[in-house]
């Protein structure tokens, strides 16, 4: 095997709220081009992982490298800047816009400044022709032109997908896309992450085991803000401690 | 203009608005009411520092509660310059007076703009009711610095002659050739000030459609989302402060030439607060809506008291109600009702 450095590398992370640890000196690995879900029950820190990989909780010790560059005191936008994008958990959209435009403002946002006062934005073609082609390819085309805040819910959580996707990321962070989706909706969701998979190198958390173990190259079960195992979808399903912690019976076996 | 089944009520509204600001004078001069000339030039000074504070209020989502103050720190200036270039001394012993409106506007612009990017600077770290409060302390600061300022009249205010001389040389040239001396200079003044309102509404109609416009308005939306695709909210917003503070400083500027005195009184709070009634009156995140806003709340103020004393009593209520009744204000009303998203 060629060793290669990890996209993202977490050493030795910590985040206490008060006497709470929530992320226990917590060392991650993501290789580029892998998609690695992180995985535990409610209250294991997921959430509180994210928001300090993107910027938005600064963790009392540790180290968070992203290619090859130490980010750990980058604030969000600096963040993104460098090509690592998130979606949340609870929709975050510009409700106000259009679907378009949430995406458009997006590719804007990594198109130089926006210190431009005069040229309408809504007419640039370099902002929404390929706005455009990002919302066709998550199944959004049709809606383009839908304020967001009438989007229905699964149409919301695809239009996450393609804000951070305009971004052009080195690297996604996804914060339980199927998070709230029927079975149809979260169907459409896996199958449009699938289509991502090999392409984009992503930090999937979420709870539906079914989507985690049909589309993780590799597991990280996180207990109590710990790691206690990583491994392939295989070495996690057998994994004794995982069993005991986590998954509790022989379900997924 | 684009198709005949674009015109619905709110293009109709904008037309016949902007159509009577720029026909007032005329209008009035035949009517024999040159008086109306110079109420209407207040109401579009009054605009242009509504709509400056919507840039930031309506599409930005900063509830400034301190915009007065950069409209009167503009009048200050040019109230200033005049007072030194009338009595032939320096200003802080070395700065010469002036009365041309080339050196004078364009100072209290960049002066309301310094202090906007000081006060912009500290306060937009804070969101919310402490925004309000933070806005709201600096602008009281002003007020009772320029209350102390015993030279330019304190709490009494300020006289000067606030002429604008190629507007007199031109008044002249009119008496000359016949017309009456009041209503020329009346409309000759009513014109400038029109032709700076329509610079400034159409330079904020590209502003907000522009991607600085799209930035700004993200924020208004959700800011936590707008870093988090990229955007360092934090230098947007300050700019648009000082570019909405830079404008109320026109606005000010305006406003010491049109009046020939100046008092603390005009950057009071709650001149603050009668800015913001006149941006949510007519139309929050519209450009027509402050407008609009303005020339109503003027119009009662002015014209109310003719009819009582107690005419607080019937203004209050009555903003109320059109608050209530026209949730978006007078405008957005007319354009939620047609679903145009347009200005």
């Amino acid at each position: 095997m060629v060793a290669t450095e990890p996209l993202l590398e977490v050493k030795g992370l910590v985040k206490r709220f008060g006497a709470l640890v929530a992320t226990d000196n917590l060392d991650l690995a993501v290789e580029p081009g892998e998609i690695h879900a992180v995985i535990g029950p409610n209250g294991a820190g997921k959430t509180t992982l994210i928001a300090q990989l993107a910027g938005e909780l600064q963790p009392n010790a540790g180290t968070i490298r992203f290619a090859g560059e130490d980010i750990t005191r980058l604030h969000a936008p600096a963040r993104s800047q460098r090509g690592l994008a998130r979606s949340f958990q609870i929709t975050s959209i510009l409700r106000g816009f259009t679907a378009l435009d949430n995406v458009a403002l997006a590719i804007q946002a990594h198109d130089g400044h926006s210190f431009r006062f005069w040229r309408p934005a809504r007419r640039e073609e370099r902002l929404r022709v390929p706005a455009m082609e990002i919302l066709e390819e998550v199944g959004l085309g049709a809606r383009a032109h839908v304020p967001a805040a009438n989007l229905a819910h699964g149409e919301q959580r695809q239009l996450e997908i393609a804000m951070a996707l305009a971004t052009r990321p080195r690297m996604l962070l996804l914060d339980e896309p199927m998070a709230g989706m029927g079975r149809e909706e979260s169907e459409r969701m896996v199958a449009l992450l699938r289509r991502l998979k090999g392409r984009e190198t992503i930090l999937l958390i979420e709870h539906d085991m079914d989507a985690v173990f049909a589309l993780a190259d590799r597991i990280t079960v996180l207990v109590y803000g710990r790691a206690i195992a990583t491994g392939t979808p295989q070495e996690i399903r057998a994994n004794a401690e995982v069993r005991r912690a986590y998954l509790g019976s022989d379900e997924h076996a | 203009m684009k198709t005949v089944k674009h015109i619905d009520l709110s293009t109709i509204f904008v037309l016949a608005l902007l159509g009577l600001f720029a026909v007032l004078p005329v209008i009035a001069v035949a009517a024999g009411q040159e008086f109306y000339i110079g109420q209407f030039r207040r109401i579009l000074i009054f605009a242009i520092a509504a709509v400056s504070l919507d840039l930031i209020l309506g599409y930005g989502g900063m509830v400034s509660l301190g915009h007065a103050a950069f409209m009167g720190i503009g009048a200050y200036v040019v109230a200033i310059l005049n007072f030194h270039a009338d009595e032939g001394t320096l200003l802080l012993g070395f700065i010469p007076g002036s009365q041309n409106i080339l050196v004078t506007w364009p100072t209290a612009i960049l002066a309301s703009a310094l202090v906007a990017l000081f006060v912009g600077l500290i306060s937009l770290r804070t969101s919310g009711i402490y925004f309000i409060m933070i806005t709201l302390a600096f602008a009281q600061m002003i007020y009772f610095f320029f209350v102390s300022l015993e030279t330019y009249g304190g709490d009494d205010g300020l006289r000067f002659p606030g002429d604008i001389p190629f507007i007199d040389a031109a008044t002249d040239a009119l008496y000359e050739a016949g017309y009456d001396p009041v209503a020329a200079y009346e409309s000759l003044f009513y014109y400038l000030v029109f032709a700076v309102f329509a610079a400034v509404l159409y330079g904020a109609h590209r502003l907000v459609n522009s991607r600085f416009g799209m930035v700004i308005q993200g924020c208004r939306e959700n800011e936590r989302r707008m870093r988090a695709i990229g955007f360092f909210t934090f230098r947007y917003k300050l700019v648009a402060f000082v570019l909405a503070g830079a404008i109320g400083g026109l606005a000010g500027a305006l406003f010491a030439a049109h009046e020939s005195f100046i008092s603390p009184s005009i950057m009071h709070w709650t001149r603050s607060g009668d800015l913001i009634i006149m941006v949510v009156l007519g139309g929050m995140g519209t450009l027509i809506g402050p407008v609009a806003g303005a020339t109503l709340f003027l119009l009662l103020e002015k014209f109310l008291p003719d009819y009582t004393e107690h005419w607080p009593i019937v203004f209050g209520p009555i903003l109320i109600l059109i608050v209530l009744f026209a949730k978006c204000g007078i405008y957005g009303s007319l354009l939620r009702r047609h679903g145009d998203g347009g200005h």
